[in-house]
């Protein structure tokens, strides 16, 4: 390896850009002739749509069009789609109901869009689009998803008891026999918080419409260009493939929420086609909290058995799953594949049986929001553990020992074949890392000062890189999971690396030249990393599920073992030895045991001038891989917070914060230990601050800052990492994928220490000072009676 | 329409807009400084932080009428030709962007922050102090890290040139 190679902690390439303001997000794009657009959107949940009147907006000054929904159903742009097909447990298929760019009859969330208005500038855009009047005939909402089939029906004819699937995984009878014969039975109702994602960049889209050329392009905040390219040429008919360019320049966050394809940029897209000059629509905060798909939103009831020495013989889980007024692009599989197949989390467990109700309502559409599913496992699955331990008189950390999987490879009883991961050496090094010892001490302390403090803990697993195209695909996914890679080796030995990913807050441009750099010994300053660009890479499947690293990274990785193979042959022959016995080092290819040696620029320059190349060999040096992985990833970790709660106010300040995981190998530490950091601050955001709250006419009263509290830096401890680098053995870089674990793991490490601190296991997310006061009342009431 | 005039990374401006244009849009849209962002609607998440005549201001909530004759530095303006400023220099150190999105804000506000606090700081006041500006990729904590170590860079070059 090199000193910038695998493991080093480098400072990244891409900092300078961004601290000297010279980032490039697609709201500093600027064209010629560019006119702005803003979206007239409904102030209802539900409502008919019976008139729109546009005659004074298009008076209004710099008005340049207003588009109706009417108009992009009769350009044959067609409905969004959801892109994994699920079926229940009768065999029926998904109830996918239609998804208009913008329906000219009926609304269903506020926020839906219902006109755009385009301007020459943004503020006369959005006077406009206040004389755009529109005449609802309100009807009444769904928001009490847990009463689903009570309605009223959000679409009427696909799904009349608003039910849009009903999933089930693993064995039932099975299932039940266990409880049948267990010695304890441990149950709790659990809830899942809804949660806006916030990235801090709005989603923003700029469209341009080559008339002569008959071509698109679109620059846009997406984590998937090629993936937003293919679903609006195949499924929404935008343009086709060749006549469309997604550009995904900087992006300012996603989190999952720019995943998905949204309708507001297939309408750009239209409208630079219609008004002939460049459009760009940039969301506000509050279109934001509307209209990015929402996350998390489940009410569970879980029940675990366990034989009488304690260990689990058996889980049952039935989850209300929320999905909003439509089905977005993955929502199907958020709530099924990716939450169900990880509720074994740690432990051995042989038998477990999930029904999942996926349900519509008039709220925001809610899809894969960071963690997507596992976050809401490892909720169900540890505060459970806790609780259990808690009702036993056992440890914790006892309990979880006792039932921790220690043999490996896997397999679990709802798919999963977890590769090898270290259960006990992470609680270990946890322990240690937050002095658990010195605990009761700690506590003694905060006792003498009339604070309660308790210790939570969170042992979670999660399932990355996603995925095996094949398994995805027998389990309904529409594409292939798979990534490329392109390495163009330049003739003075600079090296480009054209990635399927997409960084937007990961640091790809430094942690994928360290592989390059791992490799042949090039300085990163040498290795450029292109992304985020349809026409520049050949494809790719994009940023989400931590997959960059396993995928991503594999398919780089495959890709220098082509480049290396023809570099090391054309070495031996303008050495005239043997390619076996070539070794590459510091940057030269020696032959190995002789003073022979060419410097890598040497090597690329001779590809080029092909003025002597072994027989039948090409000229370049320039390799293409398409990498689909063998098996998800398993990172793994445990988490250990401390809290203490105000007893008089029920306010909880996090005063330790500790998280071991084992991520496999470790590429680049530093950008690790920012991505946990990241990682927890959601987490802990979920757990203690951030809830999306409607009222019961759909109306959403968390849509800004001012209404949902977003972690700020005095919300948050500084934190306490470790790691075990456990090798991966189903990916060539042995990583596992680090971008999601915090947000994973630490809503039940928080809510856990909460609620051994004021001795109750009721207690919903997010712990607000309200209701952790109402909780300690709660349980002085109960001690008062007893 | 009003006429505004200001300097802006020591560049004198002189600009015609309509009454209503906020700095940000002007420094956007009309001068093409893009490295000022715009992060929400109700002046909390800070991304949008410049300095004028001095003092870190959140440049969404002024109009550009209202600072003219000021002396407004941006992002793109801290820095000495290729020599950054010790807090862009410190963020890139102890890794305290990801997306960097929110980082222009960051830094503007880092800056200020130092600048109002002879004394020192400690992580405490730091997290306090950053109470209007919002970042959701790193979890504070290196950024916390970078504007404390940016302020003892900056008060051991302010000993320096006392010195000199």
């Amino acid at each position: 390896m090199s000193a910038q190679g695998i493991g080093a902690r480098v400072a990244r390439k891409e900092d300078k850009r961004f601290i000297t303001g010279a980032g490039q997000y697609t709201d500093d794009v600027y064209e010629r002739q560019m006119s702005a657009a803003v979206f007239v959107r409904s102030p209802h949940a539900h409502a008919k749509i019976t008139s729109v009147d546009t005659s004074a907006a298009l008076e209004m000054p710099g008005v340049i069009d207003v588009i109706l929904g009417q108009d992009i159903q009769d350009a044959g742009i067609g409905n969004l789609i959801c892109g994994w097909g699920i079926q229940s447990k009768d065999g029926t298929p998904m109830k996918m109901a239609p998804y208009n760019v913008m329906d000219p009859a009926v609304v269903r969330y506020v926020g839906q869009p219902v006109a755009m208005v385009i301007a020459e500038t943004r503020a006369e855009a959005v006077d406009a689009a206040e004389a755009v009047v529109v005449e609802y005939e309100e009807q009444p909402a769904l928001t009490d998803f847990g009463n689903y089939a009570a309605g009223p029906v959000v679409h009427p004819g696909t799904a009349d008891d608003n039910l849009i699937c009903d999933w089930q995984l693993g064995d039932e009878a099975a299932t039940d026999a266990a409880f049948a014969g267990a010695a304890h039975v441990v149950e709790m109702d659990i809830r899942n918080n809804r949660l806006i994602p916030n990235a801090m960049e709005p989603r923003s889209a700029v469209a341009h419409y080559n008339r002569a050329e008959d071509h698109t392009t679109l620059w846009t905040t997406s984590q998937n260009p090629h993936v937003a390219r293919l679903v609006m040429s195949a499924f929404y008919n935008v343009a086709p493939e060749h006549k469309l360019r997604v550009i995904a320049p900087d992006v300012g966050g996603g989190f999952g929420s720019k995943i998905y394809i949204y309708p507001e940029e297939i309408a750009a897209c239209y409208a630079a086609k219609r008004v002939g000059r460049p459009v760009k629509w940039t969301a506000d905060r509050t279109e934001a909290f509307m209209t990015d798909a929402h996350g998390r939103d489940h009410i569970t009831k879980a029940k675990m058995a366990f034989d009488a020495d304690h260990r689990i013989v058996g889980f049952k889980v039935d989850t209300i799953a929320n999905l909003g007024a439509y089905m977005s692009l993955f929502s199907s599989a958020t709530p099924t594949y990716l939450y169900a197949t990880l509720l074994s989390g740690q432990y051995n467990i042989a038998n477990i049986y999930a029904n999942v109700k996926l349900v519509y309502s008039h709220t925001t559409p809610v899809d894969a929001y960071r963690g997507a599913g596992r976050p809401e496992a490892t909720y169900v699955v540890e505060r459970m553990m806790e609780t259990a331990a808690r009702q036993f008189g056992l440890s914790p950390v006892e309990l979880r020992r006792k039932n921790f999987i220690k043999d490996f490879p896997h397999q679990t009883p709802v798919l999963m074949n977890y590769d090898p991961s270290d259960f006990h050496g992470l609680m270990d090094t946890a322990l240690k890392t937050i002095d658990f010892d010195g605990y009761p001490a700690r506590k003694a302390e905060s006792e003498r000062r009339g604070m309660l403090r308790g210790i939570g803990f969170s042992s979670y697993i999660e399932a990355c890189g996603i995925a095996p195209s094949q398994a995805v695909g027998s389990l309904g996914a529409g594409v292939g999971l798979w990534e490329s890679a392109e390495i163009r080796v330049n003739p003075v030995g600079t090296v480009e690396v054209l990635t399927g990913t997409h960084s937007h807050g990961q640091s790809h441009e430094t942690t994928f030249a360290q592989i390059v750099s791992d490799r042949f010994g090039v300085p990163i300053d040498n290795v450029s990393i292109l992304h985020g660009d349809t026409d520049k890479v050949q494809f790719g499947m994009g940023t989400y599920g931590s997959r960059s690293g396993p995928v991503g990274g594999s398919a780089i990785y495959k890709a220098l073992d082509k480049v290396e193979a023809k570099a090391k042959a054309l070495a031996a022959h303008l050495m005239e030895a043997d390619a076996g016995d070539i070794e590459i080092e510091n940057g030269e290819l020696k032959v190995a045991g002789t003073d022979k040696k060419l410097a890598w620029h040497e090597v690329c320059l001779a590809a080029y001038t092909a003025h002597n190349l072994p027989e039948g060999m090409e000229p370049g040096l320039k390799e293409t891989s398409f990498y689909d992985p063998s098996n998800f990833t398993f990172p793994a970790g445990t988490f250990i917070c401390e809290v203490e709660v105000d007893p008089g106010t029920g306010v909880t300040r996090i005063v330790n914060f500790v998280a071991v995981d084992d991520f496999g190998i470790i590429i680049n530490p530093m950008v690790v230990e920012g991505q946990v950091h990241g990682g927890l601050a959601q987490g802990i955001g979920q757990a203690l601050l951030e809830g999306c709250v409607y009222d019961d006419e759909g109306q959403l009263l968390t849509a800004s800052y001012m209404d949902y509290a977003m972690p700020r830096a005095d919300d948050l401890p500084s934190f306490g990492l470790d790691h075990l680098e456990i090798r991966n053995p189903s990916n060539p870089l042995g990583v596992k994928g680090c971008g999601e674990a915090g947000a994973i793991g630490a809503p039940p490490a928080v809510i856990n220490a909460i609620t051994d601190a004021i001795g109750t296991n009721a207690l919903e997310m997010p712990a607000t000072p309200e209701r952790v006061w109402r909780a300690i009342q709660s349980t002085q009431t109960a001690m008062a009676a007893e | 329409m009003a006429d505004v005039k200001l300097t802006v990374n020591g560049r004198k401006i002189a600009k015609t807009v309509p009454d209503r244009t906020l700095l940000v849009t002007l420094l956007r849209d009309e001068i093409g400084l893009t490295g000022t962002h715009v992060g929400c609607d109700t002046s909390q998440c800070g991304a949008c932080t410049v300095h004028i005549d001095g003092n870190a201001v959140k440049s969404c909530t002024v109009l550009a009428a209202q600072v003219s004759g000021a002396e407004v530095v941006t992002i793109e303006g801290l820095a000495k030709g290729d020599t950054l400023h010790p807090m862009q220099e410190a963020f890139r150190t102890h890794h305290g962007l990801q997306c960097g999105f929110c980082t222009p804000g960051m830094i503007m506000m880092g800056v200020d922050i130092v600048n109002r606090h002879p004394e020192g700081l400690d992580e405490e006041t730091i997290r306090k102090e950053l109470e209007g500006n919002i970042c959701r990729c790193t979890g504070y904590h290196n950024i916390v890290k970078a504007i404390g170590a940016a302020a003892e860079e900056m008060s051991s070059g302010t000993t320096q040139m006392a010195a000199e």
